[in-house]
């Protein structure tokens, strides 16, 4: 019996399509969402701990310099209080990430400011802080480089090259050439949680820790490496985290090595939640980026020739920027076909905050260079936004600069043409485009453009991180017969606490409440990787279904061999798993466990084999397949102050199969938000290697009252490569709205921005640039 | 820390006459923030909020009595003020987020005296004066002189700021306001500006223009109002003000805008706002 038959047959009439309305009411609520609203879960820093101690880091002021000499002084410290500094290590300083270079103190000079150089616990919070007073460090200031153009060329981590056809050859046979420079920000996460983790000891020598975080298997192998303990003797538990974007992804592994090394050195409990000020001036941010684009297109606007520069601020230390720079250079050329491409790609050492993983990894800031390009070749070769993007769509059977060549999902036309349809982007566009030289200087109101934009993301992990991985899940028999289903995934708000459930249910003919989702425990759960890349419920989620099928299928058939008496015939097996008869089924899976006990299936996810990469070479399958997305954006420019208000947003996005109809929605409204956030407002300024809006009250990201007009279709295209069809949401919506509402500010404005955020101060120095400050209309 | 909760203004100032280390708190979004230069780090609180006859909105005589106490969302659902003062209606709908509204008092805004305080450059345009009551008695200062420095205001130890008065505005003044913010709500104003002005007849007869977060202290534009009364109204009259107004301010490059930014709105938004006040005359 195979519970993939029926999605197998659904499949078969394979072609994008809208996903219903009706399939809302396949949206059951979440088991957490009582008490996420109200108030009454428990995260990171609620519980308290016997005996806890709290923990306070000293950290660099410095960008850069030496460090002389450093002392704890006990005797300037409150009762009872203690450091530790970087020579009181006895394992390797490093956290283990791609590899080890990032130091957990720093020893002898710091990179950043901000930099952890001193750990003090001590019975509160506040005696914590003041315990700080007791380091003696004496720093001797080095010349600090804080942009990527003073780390070139010598400082480059990463550099990666992309090769397909011959670029010199298609800009010979190139109508226009075109360039462009795009720019973007540095962007922080802002989880509502800030970061928090706490550490002990237990009776049996066990580290524990517990925190919040995406990637617990992460923390135990980072902590494990450091700390020389085994990873049988390193338990680490993500409490629900209140958001993650990212964040969460690097960062715990530090904060958790943190709070071992105090409750190590104490054999106390010890706790660090840092506030928003140290959470933003500790943790990663989005890299900012330099995009370089030389585009040849013949006469009708056909692209001949790409060649594409990226530059990532990596910071001071490498973490996981190789992986960012990677999946950078993998969507450069966007949603487009070109016989002729280069791409390289660098990720550079500045002495600045390390940047890490962020929502897109990478992705967001190469659409928004090739989405902008394409618009400046459109206006190059005089035909509109959308017709540019229709003539060079990728198609299915179209190769990607790897050579990988896309399956037949690839919906990239699908979403331009329904997002036209949608909101008759073409006519509006020509109308703005035609009004805004005929407005007169002194007419009231506010000037409106429309902009368009197509974006990719690639599904699942880069290249063959999902061979590496080889994610493993478990599906348990509980003693009250339900299912638990053991991975190591993290709901930080997504939503997977019910789609693993749903998918699980729908594999076995069950109900959701017959599946039970195991908290995120390495103790207790197998290693599914880390909660990125949108990988849940395409790969996890997957896999998920088949151990659940096995070992209903399994309860089933021991209950077949075992049937005597007639009462029992009834529940038949085969009855049992098409009938949705979860009690009957209850019934039995606790027969069962009486039985046999606690009978599990375990699965490790294996790619496909034709998803072979080349690393070296960058040529073959980089992803398993893409899910696309076409936005349009409105926006209204006030012509006195050039303040943008973003009034609507339509994201037509194809995400393979959609599993939850409202958390899917969510997932796209939130990523568009957030992308409209990084396009107009959100900028962690840096200047000499200092964050200059290092709070919430300086930081501004969009309130309610700026969130535009969200309108999302759902496109889906079930594609049957890997897991449950699904081809990954969390990160699609991200690329596409900068790039929509920046087209959106050019078309009402004549103002065409090439740094992100879109500030009215910068639109005023472009407007300076033109020469049209002192007139008294900015078009 | 001490906290006193008088539950008379007489009480209070006689509390605020014995211990002049007392720091008065009343809606406490100020003095609630870490590390502000308001009240955090004061040894004693005199908290306010007991003291009902420091709310409400009231007409005495020919002018509009708004008790220290009252809040943003009360002053914006007032029928007295959205008739007279619709530009303090404006600003009171802009100051943070509808939560901080409720609590925000007018008399804070005015005692915090950030160059940022939304109410300030209204009030001044307005002509306003404050009522400052201490134990021994009571004063009025016309609101344009309370102002002193950053942050620097003519509040007397033990005084308190107990209410606000606004004078009944002629029939055909038209007023207006502008925040410019980095966002829609809870946003610190990057510039604001208020404007009331009459103009009979095609001629500007009254004309008063106030700014805030432009230098140390919100202004009010003095030279500009003197270069356009009595001038016919029309573009030419709204470029010149615009053109005054910007050698008046004193902008600085920050954290949240730049000075030539801020140089720049500022002029538009003058200019428009002349040109509106025209409009609005024509239209009776
Ligand atoms: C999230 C947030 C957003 C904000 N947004 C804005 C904004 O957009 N625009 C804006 O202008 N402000 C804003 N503020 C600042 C603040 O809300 C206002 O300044 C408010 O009017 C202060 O009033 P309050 O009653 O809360 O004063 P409090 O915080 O209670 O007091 C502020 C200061 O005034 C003194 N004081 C209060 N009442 C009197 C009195 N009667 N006599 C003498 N001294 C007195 C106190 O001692 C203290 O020094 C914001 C604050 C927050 C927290």
């Amino acid at each position: 019996m195979n519970p993939r038959s029926q999605t197998a047959r659904a499949r078969s009439d394979l072609g994008t399509r809208e996903s219903e309305a009706a399939r809302d009411d396949r949206s059951p609520a979440r088991p957490d969402g009582f008490a996420k609203a109200s108030g009454s879960l428990a995260y990171a820093d609620d519980a308290r701990l016997e005996g806890m101690l709290f923990g306070a880091t000293l950290r660099s002021p410095h960008p850069h310099a030496r460090i002389r000499s450093a002392h704890w002084r006990p005797e300037r410290a409150p009762a009872g209080a203690i450091g530790l500094l970087a020579r009181d290590l006895t394992g390797p300083n490093g956290v283990q990430l791609l590899d080890d270079a990032w130091p957990i103190l720093a020893g002898d000079g710091v990179h950043h400011v901000g930099e952890a150089v001193g750990l003090a616990a001590a019975t509160s919070p506040e005696a914590a802080q003041a315990a700080l007073a007791a380091f003696e460090i004496e720093y001797e200031p080095l010349p600090a480089r804080t942009t990527p153009a003073e780390a070139l060329p010598s400082d480059v981590f990463t550099e990666l090259e992309i090769l397909h056809g011959d670029v010199a050859h298609g800009f010979t046979q190139a109508a226009h050439i075109v360039e462009g420079t795009w720019r973007t920000a540095r962007q922080e996460h802002v989880y509502i949680e800030c970061q928090s983790m706490t550490a002990w000891i237990d009776t049996d020598d066990t580290l524990v820790v517990q925190g919040s975080m995406q990637c617990p298997y992460y923390v135990q192998n980072a902590l494990s490496h450091a700390l020389k303990r085994p990873a049988q003797r390193v338990r680490v538990v993500a409490t629900p985290p209140g958001g993650g974007f990212g964040g969460k992804e690097d960062y715990p592994s530090l904060l958790a090595l943190h709070v071992a090394l105090l409750a190590l050195a104490t054999r106390h409990p010890v706790r660090i939640s840092y506030d928003r000020h140290e959470d933003m001036l500790a943790t990663s941010k989005r890299h900012p980026s330099e995009v370089h684009h030389r585009s040849g297109v013949d006469s009708d606007g056909r692209l001949t020739a790409m060649d594409v520069d990226i530059l990532l601020d990596a910071g001071a230390y490498r973490t996981l920027s190789p992986v960012v720079l990677s999946r950078a250079v993998l969507h450069a050329t966007g949603a487009y076909r070109c016989p002729n491409v280069r791409i390289r790609g660098r990720a550079v050492r500045t002495h600045t905050l390390p940047n890490g993983a962020f929502r897109g990894f990478g992705a967001p800031q190469v659409l928004f260079a090739v989405e902008r390009q394409m618009d400046r070749i459109a206006r190059a070769v005089g035909i509109d936004p959308l017709e540019i993007r229709l003539r060079n769509v990728l198609e299915p059977g179209d190769e990607l600069p790897t050579g990988q060549v896309l399956d037949d999902s690839t919906s990239a036309r699908l979403c331009l043409e329904r997002v036209e349809r949608e909101t008759d982007f073409r006519r509006r566009w020509r109308e703005h485009e035609r009004q805004r030289s005929t407005i007169s200087g002194d007419a009231n109101g506010s000037r409106k453009g429309v902009g368009i934009s197509l974006y990719l993301h690639g599904s699942g992990f880069t290249g063959n991180g999902e061979k590496r991985l080889a994610s493993t899940v478990r599906a348990r028999l509980r003693s009250d017969g339900r299912i638990e289903l053991q991975t190591a995934s993290v709901d930080m708000g997504q939503g997977s606490c019910i789609v693993l459930p749903m998918v699980a249910a729908d594999a076995c003919g069950l109900h959701v409440d017959d599946f039970v989702v195991a908290e995120p425990d390495t103790s207790r759960v197998p290693d599914s990787g880390p909660t990125v890349a949108s990988r849940t419920s395409m790969i996890v989620a997957g896999e998920v279904a088949l151990a659940a099928q096995e070992i209903c299928g399994q309860i089933v058939d021991a209950w077949g061999k075992r049937i005597d008496s007639a009462e029992e015939a009834r529940l038949e097996a085969g009855e049992l798993l098409a009938g949705s008869r979860s009690e009957a089924f209850r019934q039995v899976a606790r027969c069962h466990y009486l039985e046999y006990g606690a009978s599990e299936v375990t699965r490790v996810h294996t790619p496909p084999a034709w998803q072979e990469f080349d690393e070296e070479s960058y040529r073959g399958v980089a992803y398993p397949t893409y899910a696309f997305g076409a936005d349009v954006a409105e926006v209204e420019v006030d012509p006195d102050t050039l303040q943008v208000r973003p009034l609507a947003v339509t994201a037509v996005c194809e995400v393979g199969r959609v599993l939850h109809p409202v958390l899917c929605r969510g997932q796209i409204e939130g990523g568009t938000l957030q992308a409209v956030g990084w396009a107009l407002m959100e900028e962690a300024q840096c200047r000499e290697g200092h964050l200059v809006n290092d709070r919430l009250a300086t930081y501004l990201l969009p309130t309610v009252q700026d969130c535009p007009e969200i309108q999302v279709v759902l496109l889906e295209h079930p594609w049957n490569g890997v897991g449950t069809g699904a081809k990954g949401v969390g990160e699609l919506p991200m690329n596409g709205a900068a790039p929509a509402v920046v087209a959106a500010i050019e078309n009402a404005t004549g103002l065409a921005i090439a740094e992100l955020p879109a500030t009215p101060e910068r639109l005023l120095v472009e407007l300076e640039r033109q020469g049209l400050a002192d007139r008294t209309q900015p078009s | 820390m001490h906290v006193l909760r008088p539950r008379s203004l007489h009480a209070a100032l006689e509390d605020l006459a014995s211990d002049a280390r007392l720091r008065p708190m009343a809606g406490c979004t100020d003095f609630m923030v870490p590390g502000a230069a308001t009240g955090a780090d004061s040894d004693g609180i005199l908290d306010l909020s007991l003291l009902s006859e420091l709310r409400g909105i009231r007409w005495n005589d020919d002018w509009l009595e708004i008790g220290a106490l009252t809040t943003f969302a009360e002053i914006a659902a007032s029928n007295f003020v959205q008739e007279h003062f619709s530009a303090l209606v404006e600003a009171a709908r802009q100051v943070g987020g509808w939560q901080i509204q409720t609590r925000a008092t007018l008399g804070g805004n005015i005692a915090n005296a950030s160059p940022a305080g939304d109410s300030l450059p209204v009030l001044l345009a307005l002509d306003a004066e404050l009522e400052l009551s201490a134990a021994g008695g009571v004063r009025r200062i016309p609101y344009e002189r309370f102002h002193v420095g950053y942050r620097e205001t003519a509040l007397g130890a033990g005084e308190l700021i107990t209410r606000i008065r606004l004078p009944r505005p002629a029939p055909n003044v038209h007023q207006s306001f502008r925040k410019v913010g980095t966002r829609e709500a809870q946003a610190i104003s990057k510039l604001s500006v208020a404007l009331c002005a009459r103009v009979d007849d095609g001629i500007v007869r009254d004309y008063r223009l106030a700014a805030g977060s432009l230098g140390p202290t919100p202004i009010r534009l003095r030279e500009v109002e003197r270069a356009v009364v009595g001038r016919t109204a029309n573009s030419e009259t709204a470029d010149r003000a615009a053109e005054i107004a910007t050698h008046q301010i004193h902008p600085i490059d920050d954290v949240r805008s730049s000075a030539s930014y801020r140089r720049w709105a500022f002029a538009r938004i003058v200019r428009r706002m002349t040109l509106d006040a025209y409009a609005s005359s024509l239209q009776g």
